[in-house]
């Protein structure tokens, strides 16, 4: 089967304007498969965020390429949607005019666009605030909102970058089931990153560990065996899940500490 | 909520005691009988009489045109300096080879005093309300301008790459995200770009004209009738009130997505 995202030979080296050369990921090889759910976990600064800056062509790779359904990607990748982990809605539109934003830049028609905003806002569990400005949602409320913006275009391929870092625990479990359940009821390809080796487990079909950076790469990948439906908060109880977070966390162990002493060396 | 409230109506009594009591210092010291030979109600005018005067202006209707006059060079100082501002910040901001080029024509025209173009604009645009709206626009111009290429520089990475990926076009973000963010700070300084567009209008009418508030003032200085000159000072503080209470009203209208100090009602 094609995958619905390959990177292929990924290197991506940035310049500073001293003349710096920074090498945040080297050589990666990473693919997601349609309608598979992938994280990529690793210590911070490990260049995780780049590499879906890459995947959704906001940033070239200095070398490797880029496959989406089998074609190479030339600018944006138009078959994904993004999740970013900071605040990304503009602030000057209501909670369904963010929503609504994909649909009228692709030309759809406003009254159109605005009933299946709604909809969209009532399956993220903010049917009455659609009238509402960012600024008097809620932290969660405003992750629903772009999940939603995001959801709405129907992307085949989700990008996700920490969406729910920001939230408190109880608030982000529940955006976590969330997620799985609107994913379960139209499976896309989802390439979620995260630095929570728990999240990524009880989200993922498969989770991949990255090295710590400079020259970041996969140092492993771990098949996620556990039944779906899954409840996220339940399911870090079971036998399974423990046995599979220690196993990846040996793994991760010594890039986080590696990734620590580095920072600490600087 | 109780004090919070009588500690208002204290400081409104207050506030108006304070009005009062300047008013009546100003009438005992140029009345006649304190104020002999009449020398200071020559500098300074006499309440009553200033108040009589602007009251004559209104009830004989001789200010209205004059009044008319001044705002509507206030208001076309006012449109013209905002859409010239917006067009220009949006288009340096936009362009950094056009920025970098200009850059040091936009930094002396700014630190110029531009009161003094109110000659030239005389002679180019001639004594009528044209030149007075040019002045005004280079007065609301540099504000907009520096607002909405502050807004433009600023407006989050993360936002603008949030719509290219929702399949933004270059035009679409213009509108959609860059003119927004800007217009935000140019709503910000509002309050500062309608004084501006005001005292460009009489300024320029003071400095030479026919017709106007400002024009007014001119006249009666002329003459020393001094009671006339505060009667236009104060018809002209209270149209700049006036002013900035509709500016005040629009801003709430046009901002309410910004959020408000104190602001709670969440839910």
């Amino acid at each position: 089967m094609v995958p619905a995202l390959a990177l292929e030979d990924i290197t991506v080296t940035f310049v500073s304007r001293d003349g710096g050369r920074y090498t945040a990921i080297k050589e990666t090889t990473l693919q997601v498969a349609p309608g598979e759910f992938v994280s990529v976990v690793g210590p911070t600064g490990c260049g995780k965020s780049t590499l879906l800056n890459v995947a959704v062509g906001l940033l070239q790779p200095s070398a490797g390429r880029i496959r989406v359904f089998g074609e190479p990607l030339a600018g944006l990748n138009r078959k994904a949607g993004y999740l970013f982990q900071t605040e990304a809605l503009m602030p000057w539109r209501t909670a369904l005019d963010n929503v609504t934003a994909g649909l009228e830049f692709r030309g759809v028609e406003r009254g159109a666009a605005a009933a299946q905003a709604s909809a969209w806002l009532q399956r993220v569990g903010l049917g009455g605030f659609g009238a509402r400005y960012l600024h008097q949602l809620s932290g969660g409320m405003r992750k629903r909102v772009a999940l939603a913006q995001t959801l709405i275009l129907d992307p085949e391929i989700i990008l996700m970058d920490e969406p729910f870092a920001a939230l408190d625990i109880q608030t982000r479990q529940l955006m976590e089931n969330e997620l799985l359940e609107l994913w379960s009821a139209n499976r896309k390809s989802v390439l979620f990153i995260t630095h929570d080796l728990e999240e990524a487990i009880s989200l993922s079909d498969r989770v991949v560990v990255l090295s710590a950076g400079p020259a970041s790469r996969p140092i492993g990948g771990y098949e996620i065996d556990l039944p779906r439906p899954r409840d996220v908060a339940e399911i870090r109880l079971t036998p399974r899940f423990i046995e599979l977070h220690s196993l990846i966390w040996r793994a991760m162990k010594n890039e986080v500490l590696k990734s620590y002493a580095q920072q600490r060396h600087q | 909520m109780r004090s919070s409230g009588t500690n208002k109506a204290a400081l409104r009594f207050w506030q108006v005691l304070l009005f009062i009591a300047l008013l009546a210092i100003w009438y005992v010291a140029t009345s006649p009988t304190l104020d002999n030979p009449h020398k200071a109600a020559f500098f300074f005018g006499e309440p009553l009489k200033v108040l009589a005067r602007t009251w004559d202006w209104f009830s004989s209707g001789t200010i209205y045109p004059h009044l008319w006059v001044t705002l509507l060079e206030t208001v076309l100082a006012f449109v013209i300096g905002t859409v010239l501002g917006l067009g220009m910040g949006l288009w340096l901001a936009l362009s950094p080879l056009a920025s970098a080029l200009l850059d040091p024509y936009i930094k002396a025209l700014n630190s110029m005093p531009r009161v003094i173009l109110a000659p030239i604009f005389a002679v180019w645009f001639g004594l009528d309300i044209a030149s007075k709206v040019a002045l005004g626009v280079t007065l609301v111009f540099f504000i907009v301008f520096f607002n909405v290429y502050q807004g433009v520089r600023e407006v989050s990475y993360t936002v603008l790459a949030n719509a290219r990926i929702l399949g933004a076009s270059d035009r679409q973000l213009l509108r959609h995200v860059y003119v927004p963010s800007a217009m935000s700070w140019v709503f910000a300084s509002l309050h500062n770009s309608v004084g501006l567009a005001f005292v460009g209008a009489v300024v320029g009418e003071y400095l030479g004209s026919s017709r106007g508030v400002g024009y007014l003032i001119l006249q009666a200085e002329g003459t020393f009738d001094i009671n006339s000159v505060f009667a236009g000072i104060l018809v002209l503080t209270a149209f700049a009130l006036l002013l900035d209470w509709a500016v005040s009203l629009a801003e709430r209208r046009l901002l309410v997505w910004q959020p408000r100090g104190g602001e709670t009602e969440k839910i």
